[in-house]
């Protein structure tokens, strides 16, 4: 039989997690700063309450082989799972590698477009993060160059 | 009996390159050429591209006037296709002009602008800013249409000339002329092919490329900055906005490119 | 004053693909100016739309996303006519809302 504290004190750490999976819901999440300046792809799952993810066939991810300058780097995630919650977007060794976090919302396709900033040559994750929490990736290598003095 | 011979090799080279084609893997200019065709759709020269619309019909300057009557070569107000007839020469100035330097006329004389003031104006500030947008638009008013530069007065010729002299010139400290880079085919510099600007296809390539937004710094350049960007690396002293060097050298170029489809504004590195 | 998104928003079939260019200097806060000083981080942060009023999208964004962002998703029940309303917030505040008439 559990105290009250007992049961306070967890369902307080399962709303941490709750909260850090951005699963409440409701009104508004703050933004998730912590995770955005989280300096490592380890990190970032961390802030973000989340487990690291697993290959899956069923996320996809869409980037060019070469990207001629880092500044912008076109990238398209979709997955064909159900039950997911969010995509999240991330550049592997980045200063911060979490790019970009789109909760999925019934209307719309789970597939997202946009244009990332890549420092270096490296992974780029697509990332599914399902409502039972799990999280499932498909992973694309960019080669970055910084190209010429022209063109 | 030597043509069958002839014959047989011939067809051994062919057949060893078609071999060699199947096994080829992509190339990296086959890899760039992908990624440039992922940005196309979405080009952030749309957004220069609009605020150029606004400009065009918005009342400005100290006269308070838009520019809808600016002449840009073919009669005051046309858009459409002027861009792929200029430089040309114009009666009231008396001058060959591009396409940035005539918008600096049509603000100084229509909406009361201080051209000296805008000429010294850093590319990418305040008036300069908005001439690359005009610029960027009235370019968008001819896409898909071909080049055809006028050359029927006898100033078109002489920058022509002129043009093609420049174009030649070695100076600086490092000895470049234009054509130490963009005067043969296949040559690159790293990752960046170099258009050969003497070659009908490929003058096209280059001088219809600009207006143009460059992803590495995430600006819009004009051909003014383009050249004068040139002449930076090439060691050159500091092209002035508007000076007959880079006319000269747009119009030997832009001849150069008749009968090409324009693609401004584009995307580049 | 922010200057205005561009949004393209087109039926196909009974889908509407949306597209959108934004304006935005996307600095991550990463770069140091000329004499060695950290240019501060200035970035959208969130970016919602929505459809004849109803949200259909709501993202985060950080400061790896490039600058002038490019936005492409596709909502999966629509027709000519329809609105697409486009919201992006940023860190310091400032905020721009578009519209764009499905076409």
């Amino acid at each position: 039989m559990q105290t009250r504290r007992e049961v306070l004190k967890r369902s307080g750490v399962v709303a941490a997690l709750l909260l850090g999976a951005g699963l409440l819901p409701g009104a508004a999440l703050a933004y998730q700063k912590n995770a955005f300046e989280a300096k490592s792809f380890e990190d970032a799952f961390k802030a973000l309450g989340l487990p690291m993810p697993v290959e899956s066939a069923e996320v996809m991810l869409t980037a060019p082989d070469i990207a001629e300058n880092g500044a912008v780097v076109p990238m398209t995630m979709a997955s064909s799972l159900s039950g997911v919650k969010k995509m999240l977007l991330l550049v592997e060794k980045n200063p911060s590698p979490l790019i970009a976090q789109f909760m999925v919302n019934a209307a719309v396709d789970i597939q997202y477009q946009t244009r990332a900033k890549m420092g270096e040559s490296c992974d780029v994750y697509a990332v599914a993060v399902m409502a039972d929490g799990k999280t499932f990736f498909a992973r694309k290598e960019v080669k970055v160059t910084l190209g010429g003095c022209g063109g | 009996m030597s043509t069958a011979i002839f014959s047989r090799s011939a067809w051994l080279v062919v057949a060893m390159c078609g071999a060699g084609a199947v096994w080829a893997q992509k190339t990296a200019s086959d890899s760039i050429a992908e990624y440039r065709a992922m940005l196309q759709d979405g080009n952030p020269a749309d957004l220069f591209e609009a605020k150029g619309e606004d400009l065009w019909k918005q009342a400005r300057g100290p006269k308070k006037v838009t520019l809808e009557q600016c002449d840009l070569g073919k009669g005051p107000g046309v858009v459409n296709g002027v861009w792929v007839e200029l430089p040309r020469y114009f009666t009231d100035t008396q001058q060959v002009q591009d396409l940035e330097s005539r918008l600096l006329t049509c603000m100084e004389t229509l909406q009361g602008f201080d051209a000296p003031t805008i000429r010294n104006t850093p590319y990418g500030k305040g008036e300069q800013a908005n001439i690359t947008a005009l610029a960027t638009w009235v370019a968008s008013q001819s896409k898909g249409m071909a080049f055809k530069l006028p050359q029927a007065h006898a100033e078109e010729k002489r920058l022509f000339e002129l043009g093609r002299q420049l174009f030649y010139y070695r100076a600086g400290s490092h000895d470049f002329s234009c054509a130490t880079c963009h005067g043969q085919d296949n040559k690159r510099i790293r990752l960046q092919d170099l258009p050969n600007l003497t070659t009908n296809a490929g003058a096209g390539l280059g001088f219809g490329a600009w207006p143009a937004y460059r992803v590495s710094n995430g600006q819009m350049w004009g051909m003014q900055l383009r050249l004068n960007d040139c002449y930076r690396q090439q060691r050159f002293p500091y092209a002035q906005f508007g000076a007959e060097a880079g006319i000269a050298l747009s119009v030997f170029i832009g001849v150069t490119a008749r009968g090409v489809e324009t693609t401004a504004p584009s995307i580049r590195r | 004053m922010a200057d205005p998104m561009r949004i393209r928003a087109q039926a196909a079939g009974s889908k509407i693909n949306v597209r959108v260019l934004m304006s935005h200097e996307m600095e991550s806060g990463q770069r140091k100016d000329v004499n060695g000083a950290p240019i501060p981080a200035w970035h959208i942060q969130e970016v919602s739309a929505t459809h004849n009023g109803v949200e259909v999208l709501n993202a985060e964004w950080g400061p790896g996303v490039s600058k002038n962002p490019y936005l492409q998703f596709t909502v999966k029940n629509g027709k000519a006519g329809d609105k697409i309303n486009v919201t992006w917030k940023d860190n310091k505040g400032e905020s721009r809302t578009d519209e764009a008439t499905v076409s």
